[in-house]
């Protein structure tokens, strides 16, 4: 060692070394199982729909931080809301609507915010939002899951208002149903929550509070829990969206909290409003609110309570 | 480990007021002899640690704090030649004020890093019950083993430090809190506790950084939590460090002054040790001593609080524990993304995350709301952060400006 010529660095001088980017692409993989059953189910449809969206996303962020003048890094960000954003649409769907949902959803909702770690709601699920708003016929038509094989036929999805669901529950677990190409699999969303519960990427907290707050309330107003649970897009928008770090509270008590106001929305949504689905607009409100519940409900600091009984 | 040729002893190595020096340039002190003292009661006593002459007062500055502080540095004889200590035979004669009196002649103060004179402590306001002492057998820091060769190696000298500061408080519940990874060091202890009929009580405790720091290991033994500002007086409770334990043993029962300290020397090092280590003896000498290093930045503490030296002619304090040697870390701070780790990791129960965003805009009254004074800056935030924040430099940071803006009003 030289003499005179040591370095020095603030402490810490250990880290975890679970960086942001790590975080990502450690979702990206568990987002890969309903990626694949997107496509096992939906065939050639879902993965262009699947691969347009991606490209899009990526490239709009690249194009945009220059724009900005920050630098580009390829944390994965993008990739996830390119992802679900695809997952959150019906096979249908023409491509440049696709594009456009991924460039709005980047551009508007996530850079014009001022980029990661600042945007207030989630950028696909916004996407979707503004996809539903302008293009309301080709974001409601649904196909039947017919793979590479058949042509799809038009059909109704399990949740579907106007055609009571006669399927049973097996292919509502499996995935063999109509819906948007990500949410149909509990069986392939469920192997992504293991992952990423079990890594710890994401609170169990979220999920758990989402879909109990919607089993219960369905089963109080009399309706089916499991086709609730199972029949939309709940596990998909509980597992991978709603536990967004950015648009979701900060402590323990503000998930639960933002948890079982996800599933009170959805639920009110879908009992009485006229849309058969309500996860999307739930969790889109919810985000809108994270900025309270993270102002009021604060960690109790080590120490307060004996102060306060001291004092008096 | 073998003498140096020259000692350096900062004028300040306690919490409270620094001492005053009571040798000039060209004094001749025996190892032991007393070379610093306070008129002020929070303060402790200083002790030449090696024979020889006083080579002059120089400016220092001290690691921790970026300040310039006095320090004696004296050139060794080689002889070691040590002042008359006086052991005491009958040890139970004494009386609680002259039990003190030794301790605070012995400049004892906590080991464990926080150098809080230890006379001070045993002399709790008479207002305070104090029913719980806990003996403090978790290493501050990873990579730390200091704590635990103490243990192993003067056991016997640790309960019987122990036994006297129960008897000059007077309290009856003593517990041996040890980290469930040294499984030696709790057998060993529980043995000699047998063998010598004291009424304490082992309790082994999770290895979880920070278990050393007071507020968490109060929490953990006795379930009891420190008020904020408060100190684990306010809950009846002591926390004594093991080293601090020993040292109390050599002062009272064998009229030793605190002189040496065992350190740990681990990390980047060809033969990582423990040592003990006069104090005043420089950095180097310890490095050196351990067949060198293979490069990397020098820390003194442990990998989470410690601080990196840009000068390894500084020395050995009566607070320091630890000499690491380890590959620097670069840090690329990104945007934070809200995902709560630090929050989860936190000890003090604080929202980390907001203290960064406060400072960068100057919000330190903010800070102040959000009890940022609550942090004992363990660093886990910053550890667990994603997003390279170095969370705990900006506590820091706002801690000072709130502690600046207090004095200037």
């Amino acid at each position: 060692m030289a003499e005179g010529n040591l370095q020095v660095s603030p402490g810490p001088h250990l880290w975890h070394g679970l960086s942001v980017s790590k975080i990502m692409y450690i979702v990206v993989i568990a987002l890969l199982p309903p990626t694949g059953a997107a496509i096992y189910f939906f065939g050639y449809r879902a993965l262009t729909v699947i691969i347009t969206s991606v490209v899009f996303a990526v490239l709009t962020e690249f194009v945009v931080k220059k724009m900005r003048g920050k630098p580009f890094v390829m944390d994965g960000s993008a990739i996830i809301t390119g992802l679900l954003l695809a997952l959150t649409l019906p096979p249908t769907i023409n491509l440049w609507m696709v594009a456009l949902g991924a460039i709005f959803s980047i551009a508007i909702i996530k850079e014009a915010f001022g980029g990661l770690g600042h945007n207030i709601f989630n950028p696909a699920l916004s996407a979707r939002a503004f996809l539903t708003a302008s293009f309301g016929v080709e974001m409601t038509t649904w196909t039947t899951s017919t793979g590479f094989t058949a042509d799809a036929i038009a059909t109704a999805t399990p949740l579907s208002k106007s055609v009571a669901w006669q399927g049973g529950y097996l292919p509502l677990f499996w995935g063999n149903i109509a819906g948007s190409i990500g949410e149909t699999s509990a069986f392939a969303i469920i192997i992504g929550a293991i992952i990423l519960i079990s890594l710890r990427i994401i609170d169990w907290r979220i999920p758990a509070t989402y879909v109990g707050t919607v089993a219960i309330l369905s089963l109080i107003i009399g309706k089916d829990p499991v086709l609730y649970v199972l029949g939309g897009g709940l596990l998909l928008g509980a597992v991978y969206m709603a536990t967004d770090y950015v648009t979701s509270p900060i402590t323990h008590k503000g998930r639960i909290i933002f948890g079982v106001g996800c599933g009170i929305i959805t639920m009110v949504i879908r009992a009485l409003g006229g849309l058969p689905e309500g996860v999307c607009y739930s969790i889109l409100l919810m985000n809108a609110v994270t900025p309270l519940i993270d102002r009021y409900v604060k960690t109790r600091p080590f120490g307060l309570v004996k102060v306060a009984k001291s004092k008096t | 480990m073998t003498l140096p040729e020259k000692v350096i002893l900062p004028l300040q190595q306690n919490i409270g007021a620094p001492a005053a020096a009571l040798v000039k340039k060209g004094d001749k002190v025996k190892t032991g002899d007393k070379i610093g003292e306070s008129k002020s009661f929070v303060s402790a006593l200083l002790h030449a640690t090696v024979s020889g002459e006083v080579e002059g007062i120089i400016q220092v500055i001290n690691p921790a704090s970026g300040r310039l502080c006095d320090a004696i540095v004296i050139a060794s004889d080689g002889l070691d030649t040590t002042a008359d200590f006086q052991p005491v035979k009958d040890v139970s004669a004494l009386t609680n004020e002259e039990i003190i009196a030794k301790i605070k002649d012995a400049g004892i103060v906590g080991m464990g890093g926080a150098t809080f004179p230890t006379h001070v402590k045993l002399v709790p306001p008479k207002d305070k019950i104090v029913d719980t002492l806990i003996m403090n057998g978790c290493e501050c820091e990873p990579y730390i083993t200091s704590d635990h060769r103490v243990m192993l190696e003067y056991g016997d000298k640790v309960l019987a430090g122990l036994g006297l500061i129960a008897k000059v408080l007077s309290i009856k519940n003593v517990y041996l809190a040890i980290e469930d990874n040294k499984e030696n060091a709790i057998e060993h202890l529980a043995k000699l506790i047998d063998e010598a009929k004291y009424n304490f009580q082992v309790i082994p405790i999770k290895t979880r950084y920070p278990m050393g720091a007071e507020k968490t290991l109060v929490k953990t033994v006795i379930n009891k939590e420190v008020p904020i500002g408060g100190l684990p007086l306010d809950v009846g409770a002591v926390v004594q460090n093991v080293s601090t334990a020993k040292a109390i043993y050599d002062a009272v029962y064998e009229g030793k002054p605190l002189i040496e300290r065992v350190v740990t020397v681990t990390g980047n090092i060809k033969t990582p040790k423990n040592l003990l280590v006069r104090f005043g003896t420089p950095i180097k000498n310890l490095i050196d001593y351990c067949g060198g290093t293979t490069g990397g930045e020098v820390i003194m503490g442990g990998p989470m609080m410690g601080i990196a030296q840009f000068d390894l002619g500084f020395p050995i304090t009566k607070g320091t524990n630890c000499i690491l040697v380890k590959d620097a870390l670069t840090i690329k701070e990104s945007d934070c993304i809200n995902c709560g780790r630090c929050v989860e990791v936190c000890p003090m129960g604080l929202l980390p995350t907001l203290y960064p965003k406060y400072v960068k805009k100057g919000r330190y009254a903010d800070c102040k709301a959000s009890y940022v004074e609550n942090c004992v800056e363990c660093g886990a935030c910053t550890y667990s952060c994603p997003a390279n924040i170095p969370i705990v430099q900006y506590i820091k940071i706002a801690k000072k400006e709130i502690i600046k803006r207090k004095a200037s009003k």
